[in-house]
């Protein structure tokens, strides 16, 4: 296990305006880019409920990238600040559940910036990496035997 | 004499409130009692766990079953129950998404009981620790063991029914006593398995009698802090108000009496995870667009966790934060 190396598993929602298109462009481009994450388009990160990112977690991955339009090029005027003020505020929350800040990340990215997605997925994989597994349990099951309770007698 | 159907009910991790709910039905008790041959409630009469054990399985018709799943007796029971009753309601918020006990899926099992026994408001000098089991003279005797994890009733055992509510509301509990007698009787059918009785299927903001309008907030506020318009949305006067993903059924009890709501009935229909909807909700009412005022905002929610999963930490997508469940480093 410790001479192998972990593969982080990344969930990463894209717009269909302008990170997929950037995705689109990295991939025409023949730009390498990490194959740990799993690029799912939504039409504007606007539409990136919170939800999508707890299932992503409770459900295995170690680490949830959002995307979308620079602040003022959002396709649906200001829905990008929207999914912002999500972002922010879910990391607050996951942090508090004990979820390390740096596995959930935000990046914009236009049509044009291939080059831009590709590094900052890289760069990504790499931070996730160095965090480790997440390895969120689907069952709670006892972990061992929970041996917490002794009598330090009088 | 034809005999009665038999109702029990049972609490494991909870407060009690649950029970004192039922008792506030007042006369409608009568109702259960004349319809009902109440075989097992620990708070209302004496039986012990054997009797339960005894009965055929299926026996029981209506269990209503409170509280989480907080330690193996509570399992236990919880199974027993299971197995020897035709219909087992998920009874109050505890049972069916943890509520305040399942806040404790915060911690380390080791720091709550540490907690409970050995800080400065606990008088223990030797540091005495409860033993989960103990050589008595007169043979071995056991305590329950804590469950790593609190557990929703429906994380342990097929529920039938789920009825929310911290406590449930005592129309509400009246209304469904109402439809099983009726159902009894022959008059009414029960409705789908795994259906939310006793509650409403919209959100709290739906009952509530406070004027809204378009929702955008420069701060968020405590409630003792600001003096409040008692005729306006609560969340657009900067109180975080949880009632966008909260599930009707109390007719807005809190708002009406200048409360926020803080979500005891639980995800309204279609919420999957009740925190990650009110994250949503509040995120998108905020007005600003640049990052440090956006953090600035937000530090007026000062507990993130018990703002958006007070009673559904449990049941939640998540279900327990990281030092719950993760093993300790070596």
């Amino acid at each position: 296990m410790s001479n192998e190396k972990f593969e982080p598993v990344i969930i990463g929602f894209t717009c269909n305006w302008c990170s997929y298109r950037a995705a689109d462009m990295a991939g025409t481009a023949r730009m390498k880019y990490a194959p740990n994450v799993r690029l799912i388009r939504l039409m504007c990160s606007g539409r990136l409920d919170p939800t999508f990112v707890m299932k992503a977690f409770a459900n295995g991955a170690d680490g949830v990238l959002i995307t979308g339009c620079h602040p003022g090029d959002c396709h649906y005027v200001e829905q990008n600040y929207k999914a912002l003020r999500r972002f922010l505020l879910l990391r607050r929350v996951l942090t508090q559940m004990g979820i390390e800040a740096g596995r959930l990340k935000l990046f914009w990215a236009s049509a044009a910036e291939g080059a831009i997605f590709a590094a900052e997925i890289n760069k990504f994989v790499e931070e996730v990496r160095a965090l480790g597994p997440l390895t969120w349990p689907t069952e709670f099951q006892p972990i061992a035997s929970i041996p917490i309770m002794q009598e330090v007698t009088a | 004499m034809t005999a009665k159907p038999k109702f029990a009910m049972y609490w494991a991790a909870s407060c009690g409130g649950c029970e004192i709910a039922v008792l506030n039905t007042h006369e409608k008790i009568l109702d259960l009692d004349a319809n009902f041959d109440v075989v097992f409630w620990p708070v209302a009469m004496d039986a012990k766990y054997k009797d339960v054990e005894a009965m055929e399985d299926g026996s029981i018709l209506l269990t209503l079953f409170n509280g989480g799943i907080r330690n193996d007796e509570n399992e236990h029971m919880a199974k027993l129950l299971r197995q020897k009753s035709k219909i087992l309601v998920a009874f109050g918020s505890c049972a069916t998404e943890g509520c305040i006990p399942g806040l404790a899926n915060l911690s380390d099992v080791r720091e709550i009981i540490s907690t409970a026994f050995n800080t400065i408001t606990t008088d223990n000098p030797n540091g005495i620790y409860p033993m989960t089991s103990y050589d008595m003279p007169e043979g071995e005797i056991h305590i329950p063991t804590l469950l790593p994890v609190l557990k929703t009733l429906d994380q342990v055992v097929d529920v039938d029914y789920f009825m929310p509510g911290c406590p449930p509301e005592s129309q509400q509990i009246a209304a469904v006593i109402d439809l099983v007698i009726q159902v009894v009787h022959g008059k009414a059918e029960l409705p789908p398995k795994g259906t939310v009785i006793g509650a409403g299927n919209s959100t709290v903001c739906d009952e509530c009698k406070r004027t809204r309008n378009v929702k955008v907030i420069k701060s968020f506020e405590r409630i003792w802090n600001i003096a409040q318009d008692p005729a306006l949305c609560l969340l657009e006067q900067g109180i975080p108000c949880n009632g966008p993903a909260t599930r009707s059924g109390c007719n807005a009890r809190c708002p009406t009496a200048g409360a926020q709501c803080i979500g005891c009935y639980g995800p309204a229909e279609g919420v999957v995870d009740y925190g990650a909807r009110l994250i949503s909700a509040f995120a998108s009412v905020i007005d600003a667009k640049e990052p440090e005022e956006i953090d600035r905002i937000l530090d007026g929610l000062v507990d993130p966790i018990g703002q958006f999963y007070r009673f559904s930490l449990a049941g939640s997508l998540l279900k327990a934060a990281v030092p719950a469940w993760k093993k300790e480093k070596a």
